[in-house]
């Protein structure tokens, strides 16, 4: 190891992974350490499966190898599945409770499996699982999903919360500071709870 | 410090070398560098959107030869659109700096191929700068401009994927104000490239090569650092994944850019028994190697050792030190991706006119073939309304060559109005030319939208903000000699339904034009419309609208619903047998 810690962010196109990670960069760089990020840009955002490769106090490259990453982040349970092998054996997985049925299973009459399937399926895992839905609504918007989140996943990284918190702050749109503080507070409770 | 996308950082430091001028047409993954350098509150220079990747190379060479500091972006395959122009800027040089941003995109992430920019600059004969990181992008892109107007050529700058779009905490330099003014200095014997002026220019570009091997030596781009009896050598970005796994007692040259001096080289060649070369796509360094190599052995692509296809990682770089019988200081786990996970790829957005009119072409031409082109509408593959795309402007031609070569079913070609203005109106002139029997759809959605919504002069903004007079596609097609040319709105599916069926009828070359902005773009300018929604009582779970494929509509219990991702386009609700879908609210 190269004594980074490497996370790593999926969701679907249009969820926030990008802003996520920019939260995480900017707490980086805060705290005076170095940070490599790597994204989806381009056609793969236009609804699809995206991911976000954090690595904080990394020096080299910004891809995380499958079974390395000491942390994954879901914005979606169907996207941690199918990202589960980036982490080791018994790694930590911070998801969201709730999935979104990927259209082309409707075009194609694919079968998915259900939460609960889905939940078993990740059972050897050290699993956090928030209702990000709910709480965004209770923070005040369904769109800070991806902060709630991110507050829920922050009990898990060597990052100091109060860091995270200014860095959310810095990266999110003006208007919407105080929603997303909450988003980002509530999502920390709902970890501290599971 | 600050955290910073490779191509914000790139962009920073254009404003850091005083740029002056800046062109380039969108292509991932560069499109960020002109939309980061349009949107600087404080503009002391020009920048704008080309149509194409060639019109925005001679505009920035132009600029260039007029003394100013100028940028030309592009992806790897623009620069085969640009490739006439750069093969003899080589010859003429420039006078103010040059910088040729070439994207390259391992892994093909969002492109057509995995070609390799550093093949143009050796094939031109041009400096080429490949960043292994942020920083180092950020750094070099401010010696780029120097360095070509110490050496009067243009330089190529590389960048891939991995680092257009990877963040890191960057350095950054101060931003400067003094730009130049151009002028153009009267020189046909530089400018004028007739045989008795380009053979003398070619002497002159050959004889400039040894001169710039050996400064891209001092500005230590190109690196050794002798450790033991064996060593590595890698380039741009998989440098980095090298540095994360390479032993302590391994040499390690790092080869940043081109042309590689061969003295240099075969220096810390020589020193080694055993190398192993790792870079991304073409055996670029490799190839140098081995032309220095004695005794050393040398492992690389061409012994199967480095893939040549695809991008490399830290633990792809592991596997093939191994090969070579190195040892890398990690081990990765062999873990698999979890098989039949429902694949989530991209998707035409909620309401995205295309959708519609996908379908129409296809429920009235049910035997056609299709030709597509690039650009969100690529993704029609899903909905089987993309038989073929090669590159950019190749759906009429492509089209107009399988009519011609004696196909009997009828062609419907698909291509973007950005595209269509790239290098689709050439393939369109020479189809009525030449009499060709097809029917052409332009998918005008007034914007470039798969790169991240550039405008072009169909949306009647450039790329400064300023208001341009919208083109006429219509007029366009029209001047090119076709005479059925129909402008239609694709939400109105029984319009778009009764304008394919009548363009069936006709022979010749036939134009559609399904106009309607994309929805990204009429959301963004405040264009709301009343989302859709479907009365259970009605709905019988036929699932037709299932087929449509628009990601707002969801299935439960055997009925359909609509999620709140609905844009309001309402063909859906044209579609569905049962009449059960209605616009909110009525
Ligand atoms: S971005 Fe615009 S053009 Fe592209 S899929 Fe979405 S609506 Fe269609
Ligand atoms: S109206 Fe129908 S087709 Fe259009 S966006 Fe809404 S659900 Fe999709």
């Amino acid at each position: 190891m190269n004594g980074s810690f490497d996370i790593l962010i999926v969701g679907i196109g249009g969820q926030g992974t990008v802003l996520a990670s920019n939260v995480l960069g900017e707490a980086c760089i805060r705290e005076g350490r170095p940070v490599r990020s790597a994204e989806t840009h381009g056609m793969a955002q236009r609804g699809g499966s995206v991911e976000s490769h954090v690595r904080i106090d990394g020096r080299y490259g910004s891809l995380i190898a499958p079974g390395c990453a000491d942390l994954l982040i879901a914005f979606d349970l169907l996207e941690a599945l199918r990202y589960r092998h980036y982490l080791p054996e018994g790694g930590r997985l911070v998801t969201n409770r709730r999935f979104v049925t990927p259209t082309s299973v409707y075009m194609q009459k694919q079968t998915v499996p259900d939460e609960a399937e889905i939940l078993a399926a990740l059972g050897d895992l050290d699993l956090t699982c928030i209702d990000a839905a709910v709480i965004a609504s209770e923070a005040g918007s369904p769109l800070s999903q991806n902060i709630v989140m991110l507050g829920g996943a922050s009990r898990f990284m060597p990052l100091a919360a109060e860091t995270l918190l200014a860095a959310v702050r810095a990266c999110v749109p003006p208007k919407t500071v105080a929603i997303n503080e909450r988003a980002f507070s509530l999502g920390r409770d709902a970890a501290g709870r599971c | 410090m600050q955290y910073l996308l490779g191509n914000e950082a790139v962009a920073h430091a254009c404003l850091e070398a005083n740029i002056d001028f800046a062109s380039g047409y969108p292509g991932t993954p560069s499109s960020e560098v002109i939309d980061i350098l349009r949107s600087q509150e404080k503009r002391g220079f020009y920048v704008e959107w080309a149509t194409n990747e060639k019109v925005a190379y001679e505009n920035a060479l132009a600029a260039a030869w007029c003394g100013v500091r100028a940028l030309f972006t592009t992806k790897h395959v623009g620069l085969n659109v640009a490739a006439d122009p750069l093969m003899t800027s080589a010859y003429t040089g420039v006078t103010g700096g040059f910088v040729v941003l070439s994207a390259d995109d391992p892994f093909a992430h969002s492109s057509q191929n995995e070609q390799d920019s550093r093949c143009y600059a050796q094939f031109a004969r041009v400096p080429c700068l490949d960043p292994a990181s942020v920083q180092e992008a950020h750094d070099m892109i401010r010696d780029a401009f120097s360095l070509s107007e110490e050496f009067g050529l243009p330089v190529i700058f590389r960048p891939t994927t991995r680092i257009c779009h990877s963040k890191s905490d960057v350095d950054l330099g101060t931003v400067g104000d003094e730009h130049r003014v151009g002028e153009f200095c009267r020189d046909p014997k530089q400018y004028v490239v007739i045989p008795a002026h380009t053979r003398v220019l070619h002497r002159l570009l050959n004889e400039k090569q040894p001169a710039i091997k050996k400064r891209l030596v001092e500005l230590g781009y190109n690196t050794a650092e002798v450790r033991g009896k064996t060593a590595i050598i890698a380039s741009g970005v998989a440098a980095s994944y090298v540095q994360e796994v390479i032993g302590a007692d391994v040499s390690f040259a790092k080869i940043g850019a081109y042309p590689i001096d061969e003295d240099w080289l075969r220096t810390f060649v020589d020193a080694h028994t055993r190398i192993l070369v790792v870079e991304e796509l073409a055996p670029v360094v490799e190839e140098a190697v081995r032309q220095v190599a004695t005794t050393t052995e040398v492992f690389g692509k061409m012994t199967g050792t480095v893939p040549y296809e695809g991008e490399l990682s830290p633990a792809a770089v592991a596997a093939a030190m191994a090969t070579a019988g190195f040892s890398p200081t990690q081990s990765f786990p062999a873990q698999r991706a979890p098989a039949a996970v429902a694949p989530r790829p991209p998707i035409l957005c909620a309401g995205c006119s295309h959708r519609s009119t996908f379908y129409a072409m296809r429920k009235v031409f049910k035997d056609g073939i299709f030709p597509s082109d690039i650009g969100c509408y690529t993704l029609g593959l899903q909905l089987g309304g993309v038989d073929t795309t090669i590159c950019m402007g190749a759906s009429i031609t492509v089209g107009s060559g399988i009519k011609q070569s004696g196909e009997e079913r009828d062609v419907v070609c698909t291509i973007g109005d950005s595209t269509f203005l790239h290098t689709g109106i050439p393939g369109l002139l020479s189809a009525v030319y030449n009499g060709a029997n097809m029917t052409v759809v332009i998918l005008d959605n007034r914007i470039t939208a798969m790169t991240g919504h550039q405008p072009n002069p169909n949306t009647g903004i450039t790329a400064m903000g300023t208001e341009s007079t919208p083109i006429s596609l219509d007029a366009i097609c029209r001047a090119c000699g076709v005479s059925f040319v129909e402008t239609v709105d694709p939400y109105d599916l029984p319009l778009l339904l009764a304008t394919f069926r009548q363009a069936k009828e006709k022979d010749g070359v036939r134009v559609i034009i399904a106009k309607q902005p994309c929805v990204i773009t009429a959301r963004r300018a405040g264009i709301k419309r009343k989302p859709y929604a479907v009365d259970p009582e009605r709905c019988t779970g036929c699932g037709v609208c299932r087929s449509f494929g628009c990601p707002a509509i969801a299935f439960a219990d055997e009925k359909a619903w609509v999620t709140d991702l609905c844009a309001g386009c309402g063909v859906c609700a044209d579609i569905c047998p049962s009449g059960a879908i209605h616009r909110e609210g009525r």
